[in-house]
C-alpha cells in the first residue's frame, strides 16, 4: 500500500510539474502594443539617385580593362543618401537608408498622413510626396510602402 | 561574487533534491535525471514531430487549416500528439535551464569539465531556434508576433540585403517557398541539436541518455494527462493587415520577446551577446585548481582495466604493453581529463591495504595524495580514537556532510578512492570498532559514480570486493550532502549504539610495524577545488 502511495505522490509530482509548464506555454497573455492602438510601418527598399554621374571612359582606360570589364560607361555603384520624413499627426520619422523598415504604435483613430523622401542631389524639396487622410481601426497594420518602378508612395 | 552564488544556488537545490530523495528515492529524484530527461524528451519531439508531419500541408494557404484539422478532427491522435510535441519542448527548456543551474551551483563545470560546459552553449541556442522556428509553422496570430519580432531581430543585425520584416506587414507578400524553408530549417536545426548533444556527452563516462523506466512510464502518463487536460491549440488565423496585439505567449522559449519592445533590438542582441560569452568563459572564471593527475606505475599495473573501467571522467585508456611485461595493455592516463578523483586508486588490485613492502606502490595513484599516505593517515586517525567510548573511524568525502566531522575522520577526494581491502584492515586489526563511508547525497555524487562503485564494491558486485568476513554490522555508509551535517551526526551518532551493543572483535594480530610506520614521503594532499 505504502508503495502504491509512494508511487502516487510521485506521479502527482510530475504531473504538477507538467501542469505548470503546459500553462505557462500560453499563458498570460502578453500585449505588445495599448489597447485600442494601430501600428503605422514606414517600409520600403529603393535605390536613390548614384553619387556621381556616369562618365564615358577613354579608349585607352578601356583597353587597359579585363575583356569581360570593357564598358564604356563608368558608373560608380555608391547610391545617395535618402532623406524620409513622415509626418503622422506629431509624429516623424527622420531620415533613413535606402532599406526602411519602422513601426509606429498610435492611438486608432483618424489621421493626416504625410510621406516625402528626397533621392536625388537637391538639397531643399523633395522628389517623391504622398499625402492622405486615413482613418486607423483597433489593431490596423497601415503600411507605407515606396514603388520604385512608378516612383510613388503605395497606402496599405 | 561567483562563489557566493554558487553556493546559493547549491541551497536551493538541496532544499528541492533532498525531499524529492525521500519521495522518489536516489535513482528516480528526476532532478538527479535532467540530462537522461532532456534526452527524453527530444525522442518524444521527434517522434511526435515526425507524426505531426503526416498531418502538416507546407503551403502557406493550408499550413493553418491543416494543424487546425489535426488538432480538432483528429484530436485524440494527431491532436495529443501536437501537445506531446509543443510540451515536451518546453520541457527540454526546463530541463536545459535547471541541468545548467544545477551544474553550476555544484560547481560541475570547471576543471576538466569545462568541455562538457562549453558545448553545452551552443545547446542553447539550437534549442531555442527549434522551437521559434516551430512556432512560425502553425500560422496563426501568436506565428505572426513570432516572425515579426523574429524578423525585425534579425534586420537589425547588417546581414540581410532588405528587411525579412516587410514580409509580414501585408498580404500577398508571402509564398509558399518561405513556408517550405521554414519546414527544412525545423527540421535541420533539431539535427544539429541532436549532434551537439552527442558532442556535450563525449568526455562523459556512462553518461545517463535514458532515464529509469519507472520515471520514463511515469513522463509519458503525465504527459498524457496534460495533453488531454490542456492541449495546444492554435490562437487564430494569421490576419497580416492586423497586428498580433495581443499574444499568448510561450514563457519558456519566448521571455526575450517582449524585451524587444522594452529594450530595443540592440540591447537585447547585445544582452544575448553577453551572455553566450559570459556562459562560454565562466569555466575559467576562475579556473579551478586542480591537484596533480594520476600517474601509472607500470611496475605494479598488470594492465586489468579495472581502473578505466571505474573513471568517470574517459581519462584512463588502455594501450599496449610498453614496458616489455607479460601483460598485453597497461593503463593511459590523460592528465587534461583527470580530477584527481582517486577513483582508479581504490579499484586497482595492486592498492591491497595488507601489503607489508617498506615503500609501498599501487599500480595507480594520485601524486597528491598517494594510497600510501592515505594508508598511514588511516591509521594516524584511528590511534587518535583512542580512549573514545566507540571508536567510529570515518571515511568522508571532501564533498559530502561528513567532511566537517571534528574527530576520527580520515578525508578523501571520493570514498570510492578506498579499496575495500582498507576496511578489511581496519576492523581486521581492531584499528577502530566500526567505519563509516560518508559520502555525498546519493542522488548527487560530485564524482558521478563514486557512491555506485563503493556500494557495488561492498556488495560483491564489483571488483574489488569487500571480503566476506568483514563484519558487515560494523560498516555503515551515509551518503549526505554538505548542508546535511545534522543528518550525519544523527546517522552516525545511531550507528555508535549500534557497534556498542556488538560482542568484541577477537582479538587480532597486531599491525605490521612497516604499516604502522610507514615513512612519508609525500605532502598532505590539497583537496580540489579549493580555490582561494
Amino acid at each position: 500500500m505504502t508503495g502504491y502511495l509512494r508511487r502516487t505522490g510521485q506521479f502527482v509530482v510530475i504531473l504538477l510539474l507538467f501542469s505548470a509548464v503546459s500553462a505557462f506555454a500560453n499563458w498570460p497573455i502578453y500585449r505588445q502594443i495599448p489597447e485600442g492602438s494601430a501600428v503605422v510601418v514606414l517600409t520600403f527598399v529603393h535605390g536613390a539617385d548614384r553619387k556621381a554621374e556616369c562618365r564615358t571612359r577613354s579608349p585607352e582606360e578601356i583597353a587597359k580593362l579585363a575583356p569581360n570589364m570593357r564598358r564604356v560607361l563608368d558608373c560608380p555603384r555608391g547610391r545617395r543618401p535618402i532623406y524620409v520624413e513622415l509626418d503622422l499627426a506629431d509624429k516623424i520619422a527622420g531620415d533613413g537608408h535606402s532599406r526602411v523598415y519602422q513601426r509606429f504604435v498610435v492611438p486608432a483613430g483618424q489621421y493626416e498622413i504625410a510621406v516625402r523622401m528626397r533621392d536625388t542631389p537637391r538639397t531643399e524639396g523633395f522628389d517623391h510626396e504622398r499625402k492622405e487622410t486615413v482613418t486607423l481601426v483597433r489593431e490596423q497594420m497601415f503600411v507605407v510602402d515606396f514603388r520604385s518602378e512608378s516612383g510613388e508612395f503605395v497606402f496599405r | 561574487m561567483i562563489g557566493v552564488i554558487r553556493s546559493v544556488l547549491r541551497r536551493g537545490f538541496e532544499w528541492i533534491e533532498r525531499p524529492l530523495d525521500r519521495l522518489f528515492g536516489p535513482a528516480l529524484n528526476p532532478v538527479a535525471q535532467l540530462g537522461a530527461l532532456g534526452f527524453f524528451f527530444y525522442w518524444i519531439v521527434a517522434v511526435s514531430g515526425i507524426y505531426l508531419f503526416i498531418f502538416f500541408d507546407t503551403g502557406i494557404e493550408r499550413a493553418y487549416e491543416s494543424v487546425e484539422n489535426l488538432t480538432n478532427n483528429h484530436w485524440y491522435h494527431a491532436g495529443v500528439m501536437r501537445s506531446f510535441h509543443r510540451y515536451a519542448s518546453d520541457l527540454m527548456v526546463v530541463m536545459l535551464v535547471t541541468h545548467l543551474l544545477r551544474e553550476f551551483a555544484y560547481d560541475h563545470y570547471r576543471g576538466t569539465r569545462w568541455f562538457s560546459w562549453f558545448t553545452g552553449v551552443p545547446i542553447i541556442w539550437l534549442l531555442y531556434t527549434s522551437g521559434i522556428t516551430g512556432y512560425w509553422l502553425v500560422w496563426d496570430k501568436l506565428a505572426q508576433y513570432v516572425a515579426l519580432v523574429t524578423s525585425e531581430l534579425l534586420d537589425w543585425l547588417p546581414i540581410f540585403g532588405e528587411p525579412i520584416a516587410r514580409n509580414f506587414v501585408s498580404t500577398g507578400t508571402l509564398t509558399s517557398r518561405f513556408f517550405s524553408l521554414m519546414v527544412f530549417m525545423h527540421v535541420a536545426v533539431p539535427l544539429f541539436l541532436l549532434s551537439a548533444m552527442w558532442i556535450h556527452i563525449l568526455h562523459i563516462s556512462r553518461p545517463k541518455m535514458n532515464p529509469p523506466r519507472t520515471l520514463a512510464a511515469m513522463t509519458l502518463l503525465a504527459l498524457i494527462a496534460v495533453s488531454i487536460w490542456n492541449p495546444a491549440v492554435s490562437q487564430g488565423h494569421v490576419d497580416l493587415a492586423k497586428a498580433p496585439v495581443a499574444v499568448g505567449l510561450d514563457w519558456l522559449f519566448l521571455p526575450l520577446y517582449p524585451l524587444t519592445d522594452l529594450w530595443g533590438n540592440g540591447a537585447v542582441w547585445a544582452f544575448l551577446g553577453a551572455f553566450t560569452v559570459m556562459l562560454g568563459l565562466m569555466p575559467w572564471l576562475p579556473p579551478l585548481r586542480r591537484a596533480k593527475a594520476a600517474e601509472v606505475d607500470l611496475a605494479h599495473c598488470n594492465g586489468c582495466a579495472r581502473c578505466a573501467e571505474d573513471c568517470p571522467y574517459e581519462a584512463i585508456r588502455m594501450v599496449r604493453r610498453s614496458d616489455g611485461l607479460h601483460f598485453p595493455t597497461e593503463a593511459q592516463v590523460n592528465p587534461s581529463l583527470c580530477v584527481s578523483c582517486g577513483i582508479c586508486v581504490g579499484s586497482c588490485p595492486s592498492s591491497t591495504a595488507f601489503r607489508r613492502s617498506q615503500e609501498f606502490k599501487t599500480g595507480i595513484d594520485l601524486p597528491d595524495f598517494s594510497f600510501q599516505r592515505l594508508r598511514e593517515l588511516t591509521v594516524e586517525t584511528a590511534e587518535s580514537l583512542h580512549g573514545e567510548k566507540e571508536r567510529i573511524l570515518v571515511f568522508a568525502c571532501e564533498h559530502g556532510g561528513g567532511a566537517g566531522h571534528l574527530t576520527g575522520v580520515v578525508p578523501l577526494p571520493c570514498v570510492a578512492m578506498i579499496p575495500p581491502s582498507l576496511i578489511d584492515l581496519v576492523l581486521s586489526k581492531k584499528l577502530a570498532d566500526g567505519v563509516a563511508v560518508a559520502g555525498c547525497a546519493e542522488s548527487a555524487c560530485f564524482n558521478r559514480l563514486g557512491i555506485a562503485w563503493t556500494e557495488q564494491r561492498f556488495a560483491g558486485e564489483r571488483d574489488p570486493y569487500l571480503r566476506t568476513r568483514v563484519p558487515r554490522n560494523r560498516l555503515k555508509t551515509i551518503w549526505v550532502s554538505a548542508l546535511e551535517t545534522s543528518r550525519f551526526e544523527h546517522e552516525l551518532a545511531a550507528f555508535a549504539e549500534r557497534v556498542a551493543a556488538i560482542p568484541e572483535i577477537p582479538s587480532a594480530l597486531p599491525l605490521p610495524q612497516t604499516i604502522a610506520s610507514a615513512p612519508s614521503p609525500e605532502p598532505k594532499r590539497m583537496p580540489e577545488g579549493s580555490v582561494p
